[in-house]
């Protein structure tokens, strides 16, 4: 299969795209037509001709301040600069005359004169628009110069011609570990403040000063990048068309010679990706212009945290050993592969066809993950397959599979665009999603509104140009009660769309749900002692979302990690179908995916009752398909969830287990039930980059390969199928589909699959929502979004466009049910957790990389009154205990959470936040009710117990013997 | 799995299907169970109703009669 290898440096347009009615005109003699509104620069640039620039990029606004890419316009006086003026029907520009050529030199000339001239040595040597600018006007000497023994003004020298100290001169910021700033090598084209403020929304960097005194500055005075807002996304490096912001690792390995197009590994937004190389190092991360999710642009995990690659602690052979308190032993594939085989026979052969079972990884692609649950069904022979979606969006495909009849968002990111309403309930985008937050905030600054619905006061509440029009902090667990309490609002003051759900939705069960949701109990007015939110307020969101032209709800696992999590999705399904928001672009129902592949591992039959595309495997037509091709017999019976496997390990009728690229150790709920689940198993094979927390009780460590080191697809939470290829080969020999294919052949199967674009063809050949993906369509179209079938052979951008999926929209009746999991004396305050941006999930990746300059530990976030009457000062540590367990961190005191809530992350093993967490769930899916917990938090002087007996036992879990010679 | 624990997730589908209009509870809940429980799982919702069936809801109790019929049915 050939490589989809692009140049570096893809073409710069110098404006961003416009849409509107075609004008035509002349460039140069080339006639060409494009939108109105489009510049001149980009016209040119349209007909093949490329005008001079500096200031200009496309990924932002023109500025106008460098001038040179002046043009002449026939009939207009003077030399109007390309970026800045739009195009004209009839329009004649000549790009090239002697006149604008002298304009052109003469400003390259004065730039030039302010510029060190050490471009050999200098890390943009070769990418750099100055010195190609240069080079295209032709500038050929510099006539100012300082004059000998005298001041002198430039911003490049330490120190005058006279010797003493140039004040203009500022040395390199390093504060960042991925980039630099060197001032003196700055042009002040603004370009990226525009980026930080137009692409990122941060607005972190400014020019201070004016003239000859200005310079780009980060924070306020006093500050450098580290301590400044930036939160390193990069979008600013990308812009700068000079050395002056540079990648760190540019400036250490050189210019990059060819690049990869990929896609990232870690969130659900799935940014696409250059992964530029020098040989057979990844030299850079440059987000994709071309890429649908993400625009060109990209947070700091994506572009900057590729280092756990290369991290020592990467395992790059197998180990095996007989039991878990023996010191790893490293072998061979071959051995460690037969050794799992032969247990995992044993235990079937001792404890039945059902006692063993898998775990797929979202972070995987889709073809590992196919193999994974093929594994389990065609040659363990039972259905006894999960994924980590259970404990994040299982609920999403309960509650969507019900009233829409189907488990996916409905629209694609670009629809944000059209957005005029947008709820954001239960998710913190600027952390969680930065991509997509950063889309969110470009619309809301043009004007769009915002409604958050969280316990806590997220960063979109209010942020540089941003401002929620309401904010409802409610209590954590009441989200069912909310939502019920705006559809309330809705019905009974008469804002739904009755056209919509007339000739939509499903009659009859509207009726029922018109009914009960009309019941005064509904009103915002009796449930704002449950959910503390004010009364006014709701009714003024719910006014709002209904009335406020389109209306889109975007969600996280602050909807779904909840005891009614299936519930609220349904809730929010209603919502959305009451007012009419449904089926086009700029409104729907938007799960934001957790992991880069939760959608994927979803729609690839990971769940146990479920095979690859949402059928159950009750249906013996579905069972057929895969029986006729897989050549075995398909268990009926749905088999067991993850947390099922954990209390069947306990009661001893599970035994063998292998889990790919899932630390369910770390990243599931109540861990001392997961360890004791884990510790009675014969055998766990943990399939992974490093000893990960579960691997502290395997019995066989596979080394996984990472995103970079291996092909396949990925699909984001837009339902976007994206390519993953190979930048460099897999480190260990073996990529993961290859390693999960040998392991059943060493059960006795016999798949021989050489390519993952073969996976997908069996893909596509059993899954109808699948039918017309192969990876020639997504080499052609670079990505598409499921379903892509005969109807929608390039994919569906938008679902439920004419008609739902299951035909109509069914409402569901939402009876809030208090979760058992309650305050008391006890334990009186509500945890819940979250994460940030620069680490992800259990932060076995992030950890690895210098994002730990942003989050060295979790801390616990508590209101200053619940700190006060406990003693409890900034950054003491304190105990936070619950009825499961209980563990150490230090305190951060912040009104951004009510009195009653606590909050923290879940990314360091030390703190093991899920030791805290119980194991109640989500009634329909077993999703854990991670995002509430009754706590009590006490001062303490250092790790518990239970840390201090958890990190001896992981550091022994982790020896391995010295190789044998 | 430790028989609180069971109870509660089955008491937890039973509350659900007991708030939905028009639709034969009971039903909905055996199907549930069977849609997503294990057999291993249902087996123990057996053995517990046999004992007695402490602590459920009686909705889970009708539902496991269903699952019952339904599979010497088949
Ligand atoms: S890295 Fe991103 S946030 Fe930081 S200054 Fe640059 S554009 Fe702004
Ligand atoms: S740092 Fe780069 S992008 Fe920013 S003003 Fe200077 S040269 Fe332009
Ligand atoms: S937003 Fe998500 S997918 Fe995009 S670069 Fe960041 S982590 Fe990767
Ligand atoms: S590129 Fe047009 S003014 Fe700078």
């Amino acid at each position: 299969m050939k490589d989809f290898i692009i140049p570096v440096r893809e073409r710069d347009m110098g404006t961003p795209a416009r849409t509107g009615a075609p004008v035509t005109l002349k460039i140069d003699g080339v006639q060409v037509t494009v939108p109105e509104g489009t510049s001149v620069m980009r016209a040119a640039a349209e007909a093949g001709i490329a005008v001079p620039k500096l200031c200009a990029t496309d990924s932002v606004e023109a500025f106008g301040s460098c001038r040179l890419c002046v043009v002449e316009i026939a009939g207009r006086r003077g030399t109007p600069a390309s970026c800045t003026t739009p195009v004209a029907e009839g329009m004649e520009v000549r790009t090239g005359s002697d006149r604008v050529r002298r304009v052109r030199r003469g400003v390259m000339e004065l730039y030039i004169s302010d510029h060190p001239l050490d471009c050999l040595t200098c890390a943009a040597n070769g990418d750099c628009e100055l010195q190609d600018m240069a080079g295209m006007v032709g500038l050929r000497d510099v006539r100012y110069t300082a004059p000998e023994g005298a001041g002198l003004a430039n911003h490049f020298t330490a120190r005058d011609t006279s010797g003493a100290a140039n004040l203009q001169w500022l040395p390199k910021d390093d504060s960042n570990p991925y980039f630099t700033y060197d001032p003196s090598k700055c042009i002040v084209c603004s370009r990226c403040v525009r980026a930080c403020e137009e692409v990122q929304g941060t607005f972190a960097l400014t020019i201070e000063g004016r003239g000859f005194d200005s310079r780009v500055s980060a924070g306020a005075a006093g500050d450098d990048f580290l301590t400044s807002d930036c939160v390193s996304c990069g979008a600013c490096v990308q812009a700068c068309p000079t050395a002056t912001l540079q990648e760190k690792s540019v400036i250490e390995m050189g210019t990059p010679d060819r690049a990869v197009v990929t896609t990232c590994a870690y969130c659900g937004v799935g940014c696409s990706f250059k992964a530029e190389m020098n040989g057979d190092q990844l030299v850079r991360m440059v987000p994709y212009k071309h890429g649908k999710a993400n625009r060109g642009h990209s947070c700091v995990k994506g572009r900057f945290a590729y280092g756990y690659a290369q991290h020592p602690d990467r395992v790059l052979s197998p180990m095996i050993r007989e039991r878990i308190d023996e010191p790893w032993r490293e072998v061979d594939w071959d051995t460690a592969l037969s050794f799992a085989a032969r247990r995992l026979r044993d235990i079937q052969a001792r404890h039945g066809r059902k006692s063993v079972g898998v775990i797929t990884s979202s972070r995987c692609t889709n073809e590992e993950t196919y193999l994974v649950q093929k594994l389990a069904r065609a040659v363990f022979g039972n259905n006894n397959t999960d994924t980590c979606a259970r404990v994040c969006h299982s609920p999403t495909g309960y509650g969507l599979g019900q009233t829409y009849g189907t488990s996916a968002g409905t629209q694609d990111f670009d629809s944000v665009e059209e957005t005029d309403v947008a709820i954001v309930i239960g998710a913190n985008p600027t952390d969680g999603h930065p991509v997509f937050a950063s889309r969110l905030k470009k619309r809301l600054r043009a004007g769009a509104k915002l409604i958050v619905i969280d316990p806590r006061r997220i960063d979109l509440v209010k942020s540089p140009h941003v401002a929620a029009a309401h904010h409802l902090p409610l209590r954590p667990g009441t989200n069912v009660a909310v939502l019920s309490a705006m559809a309330h609002v809705i019905v009974t003051e008469g804002l739904v769309d009755d056209a919509f759900i007339r000739d939509r939705c499903d009659a009859e069960a509207y009726a029922h749900y018109a009914e009960f949701i009309s019941d005064a109990r509904h009103s915002p007015e009796a449930v704002e002692m449950l959910t503390g939110v004010p009364a006014a307020s709701l009714r003024d969101a719910a006014r709002l979302y209904a009335t406020g032209g389109n209306g889109a709800i975007y969600y996280g696992l602050g909807v779904t990690e909840h005891s009614q999590g299936s519930t609220t999705v349904m809730a929010i399904a209603n919502l959305a179908m009451l007012t009419g928001n449904i089926g086009r672009p700029g409104v729907g129902v938007n799960p934001l995916r957790g992991q880069n592949n939760v959608q994927g591992a979803c729609d690839m039959g990971s769940f146990p009752h479920e095979l690859p595309g949402y059928r159950h495997v009750k249906g013996a037509e579905v069972r057929a398909i895969y029986e006729r091709i897989w050549g075995v017999e398909i268990d009926p019976e749905p088999g067991l969830r993850i947390p099922n496997m954990l209390d069947a390990a306990v009661d001893g009728t599970f035994k063998g287990l292998y889990c790919q690229g899932e630390d369910i150790l770390q990243s599931d709920p109540d861990t001392k039930h997961v360890a004791a689940g884990l510790a009675a198993m014969e055998c766990v094979i943990v399939h992974d980059l490093f000893l990960n927390e579960t691997a502290n009780y395997a019995h066989v460590f596979l080394p996984g390969s990472t995103f970079l080191e291996k092909d396949g697809t990925f699909t984001n939470a837009e339902r976007r199928i994206n390519r993953v290829r190979q930048g460099i080969p897999p480190r260990t020999g073996y990529a993961d589909w290859e390693v999960t294919q040998l392991l059943a052949g060493a059960m006795g199967a016999d798949w021989g699959y050489t390519h993952p674009a073969q996976i997908m063809e069996e893909i596509a050949l059993t899954t109808p929502s699948f039918a017309g993906v192969d990876y020639a369509l997504l080499e052609e179209k670079g990505s598409v979004q499921w379903p892509v079938n005969a109807a929608a052979p390039e994919g569906t951008p938008l679902m439920h466009v004419d008609g739902f999926v299951r035909g109509r929209g069914r409402f569901m009746v939402t009876e809030y049910v208090a979760t058992d999991e309650r305050t008391g004396p006890r334990y009186p305050l509500l945890l819940t957790t979250g994460r940030i941006l620069s680490q992800y999930n259990v932060g076995a990746q992030t950890r690895r990389t210098d994002n730990v300059v942003w989050h060295a530990e979790d801390v616990l976030e508590i209101h200053p009154h619940d700190a006060e009457v406990r003693g409890v000062s900034e950054g003491d540590w304190v105990k936070l205990a619950s009825r499961s367990g209980e563990t150490a961190l230090r305190a951060k005191l912040t009104d951004r959470v009510s009195p009653g809530v606590v909050y923290t992350t879940f990314h360091h093993p030390d703190t093991q936040a899920n030791v805290i967490t119980t194991d109640h769930s989500d009634w329909a899916t077993n999703c854990p009710e991670y995002k509430v917990t009754a706590v009590q938090v006490s001062l303490s002087n250092g790790p518990t117990e239970w840390q201090e007996d958890y990190a001896a036992q992981a550091a022994r879990a982790r020896r391995i013997l010295p190789a044998a010679e | 799995m430790s028989p609180d624990k069971m109870v509660r997730m089955a008491n937890q589908i039973a509350v659900f299907f007991s708030t939905q209009p028009d639709v034969d509870a009971a039903d909905r809940v055996a199907a549930h169970l069977a849609d997503y429980w294990d057999p291993r799982m249902r087996a123990q919702l057996h053995a517990h109703v046999d004992a007695g069936g402490e602590g459920l809801d009686p909705l889970v109790i009708a539902a496991d009669a269903r699952l019952r019929a339904d599979q010497t049915a088949d």
